[in-house]
């Protein structure tokens, strides 16, 4: 309606002293309508907002009152001790963390390399159709249920590992680590890409217009001034790996022990993540397993919220001293 | 002119997009048989309205557009005589030799020491003294050394817009370049820091070739030795300064310089 007026008066001869008065009552007009639709939307996204924020919180709360009486219902010495025994009311978590640890640590270790290098090669090296091939691949490598992949361990990587290692069993944390790698590794390269992309253009050249080779531009002048975009990168995929948890339960054996003698890599090791849905099943609500098994998930809690504030706390410093451009 | 000149370009022409059947993209002729000699120790004044092809004319003297696919290049590029394009040139020398500065200030990540010292560890030196003899020298010749030389191990992005540019230009001078591309060197800069980026040039053309894309016409008449007029790809006008930007030739520089276009 507003529109069809708008064309009238646009037909018409235009005259001055007509000009001015009507088109100040169109811009009311549609100042109204706008703003009631602006009103709807602008509350809609804020209540959508709010009930997500309010969820989080929600399960926050809940993980808080069924973790939290474990800390008093166990003693302290018990809880981080070296022995994870439920029936014989051991609940040492040292070894479940130790684990979990363990294997995502090394699973970094595999993915950062193979991730940075693969995202340089995808950004940099590429020819143009070849990153229009390679990117959704990689993108699609990151849908793949992790049940799958952890059959995929268990029937294929887990006899190689064993086989090549000579070990008595493939099950191990290595080949949990080695899955989380490649879990990991979608997303460790699709983030470094996009802050390899991000990288402006003209850094490349000042590399080049200062004498330095292809490849000295890329890694001593176009990584680094992606850094904060990589190191997001890492911390997701650190993310990703150590919240994993039904390939790491298919692969790693489960054996709750402490990973800590050299060849701990090559043992079974159990993680804090395949610990609660091994177990969670099988516990009467209410007893002090059940509350142990949600202290674990405080501890996890806490652990990847760590990650997280360091990854946000390296952007945050390098924006403060400009070095995002 | 009686000396040999430093650069000399020998009908040059460049299309960007020249081979566009993969992408689709329309070719443009981004210079047309430019015949240009350049002369040492002298600011060569390179002007004309956008999209003249200024920055293509630049780029091509460090080959900095040997990166790009499906360009078309003619004519010849002599630096002190020599073809760069021959085959047994190498590209890591040529830039070596022929310096760049960009429009927008990019220092790389890291220290002022680091940006201006980086290109040096990169053609191998490592030699600590030396080092940091090229530091000194480099930042003076920018104009640089008394605003920063108590920030040399702070981050080149905590400096100001218009120090970043002069760190920039030292990053260039660091490596004794023969010859300083400058690609509107001053446009983000206040009046000050443009003054004192073109004192420094003034300096600056006793030792090396300068060739400047400046950021206004009157920037240009101010530091120019010789000037080079260039519409639409085309070289329409080169001469001395002052009979360019004073007494044209060419019609279109007229207009173009009294304001009449572009
Ligand atoms: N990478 C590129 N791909 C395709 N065309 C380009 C590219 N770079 C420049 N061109 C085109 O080449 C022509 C000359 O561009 P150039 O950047 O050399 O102009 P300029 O004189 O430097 O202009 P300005 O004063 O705006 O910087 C323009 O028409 C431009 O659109
Ligand atoms: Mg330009």
């Amino acid at each position: 309606m507003c529109g069809a007026r708008m064309n009238d008066q646009e037909q018409q001869p235009r005259r001055e002293a007509r000009v001015e008065p009507v088109s100040t009552a169109r811009g009311l007009g549609q100042g109204r309508d706008h703003h009631w639709g602006e009103f709807l939307v602008e509350n809609a996204i804020r209540v959508l907002g709010f009930s997500a924020i309010g969820f989080v919180v929600l399960i926050f709360l809940f993980l808080l009152q069924e973790g939290l009486p474990t800390f008093f219902r166990v003693e302290l010495p018990i809880l981080f001790g070296q022995r994870w025994y439920p029936t014989f009311d051991l609940y040492g978590t040292m070894p479940l963390i130790l684990g979990s640890v363990l294997v995502t640590i090394v699973a970094i270790a595999i993915a950062l390399p193979l991730g940075v290098a693969t995202a340089v090669f995808v950004r940099e090296v590429a020819p143009n159709w070849a990153r229009e091939i390679l990117k959704p691949m990689i993108e699609t490598l990151a849908g793949i249920p992790s049940v799958v992949l952890g059959f995929f361990g268990m029937t294929i990587v887990a006899p190689l590992v064993r086989d090549v290692l000579g070990a008595p069993t493939g099950l191990t944390a290595f080949t949990g680590a080695l899955l989380l790698a490649y879990m990991s590794l979608p997303t460790i390269i699709s983030v470094a890409e996009d802050a390899l992309d991000a990288v402006p253009k003209s850094y490349r050249d000042a590399g080049l217009a200062m004498g330095a080779t292809r490849w000295q531009t890329i890694w001593r002048v176009v990584v680094p001034a992606a850094r904060s975009g990589i190191i997001t990168a890492i911390m997701l995929g650190m993310g990703r790996a150590i919240g994993e948890t039904m390939a790491v339960m298919m692969v790693t054996g489960n054996a709750a022990r402490m990973p800590v003698t050299a060849d701990s890599l090559f043992r079974p090791v159990r993680t804090m993540t395949a610990t609660i849905a091994a177990e969670m099943g099988e516990v009467a609500r209410g007893s002090t397993h059940y509350h142990v098994l949600f202290g674990v998930g405080i501890i996890l809690f806490v652990l990847t919220f760590m990650i997280n504030l360091a990854a946000a706390s390296v952007i945050f410093q390098k924006r403060r001293r400009g070095g995002l451009r | 002119m009686v000396e040999q000149p430093k650069i000399h370009l020998e009908h040059v022409g460049f299309t960007y997009n020249a081979t566009s059947a993969t992408t689709g993209a329309e070719p443009v002729e981004a210079l047309k048989d430019v015949t240009l000699s350049i002369p040492p120790h002298a600011i060569t004044v390179i002007f004309g309205p956008s999209g003249g092809g200024k920055t293509t004319l630049l780029r091509l003297i460090n080959r900095l557009n040997d990166m790009l696919s499906g360009t078309r290049r003619t004519g010849q590029v002599l630096l002190d005589g020599q073809d760069i394009y021959a085959h047994d040139v190498s590209v890591v020398e040529l830039r070596r030799r022929v310096g760049m500065v960009f429009s927008l200030p990019l220092p790389i990540p890291g220290t002022v020491r680091h940006n201006v010292t980086y290109g040096l560890q990169l053609a191998g030196m490592r030699d600590q003294t030396v080092l940091d003899n090229a530091l000194v020298r480099s930042l003076q010749q920018a104009a640089l050394w008394d605003e920063v030389k108590d920030r040399l191990d702070d981050p080149a992005t905590a400096l100001s817009g218009g120090q970043q540019q002069r760190l920039c230009i030292a990053r260039s001078l660091a490596l004794e370049p023969d010859v300083l591309l400058l690609d509107e060197p001053t446009s983000g800069l206040d009046p000050i820091s443009t003054a004192k980026v073109e004192h420094s040039l003034m300096e600056l053309k006793k030792h090396y070739t300068i060739v400047i894309v400046p950021h206004s016409v009157q920037q240009g008449a101010r530091v120019a030795d010789y000037a080079a007029f260039f519409l639409m790809g085309e070289l329409m006008e080169a001469g001395p300064g002052r009979q360019v930007f004073i007494n044209p030739k060419n019609k279109r520089t007229e207009d173009y310089i009294t304001g009449r276009f572009g």
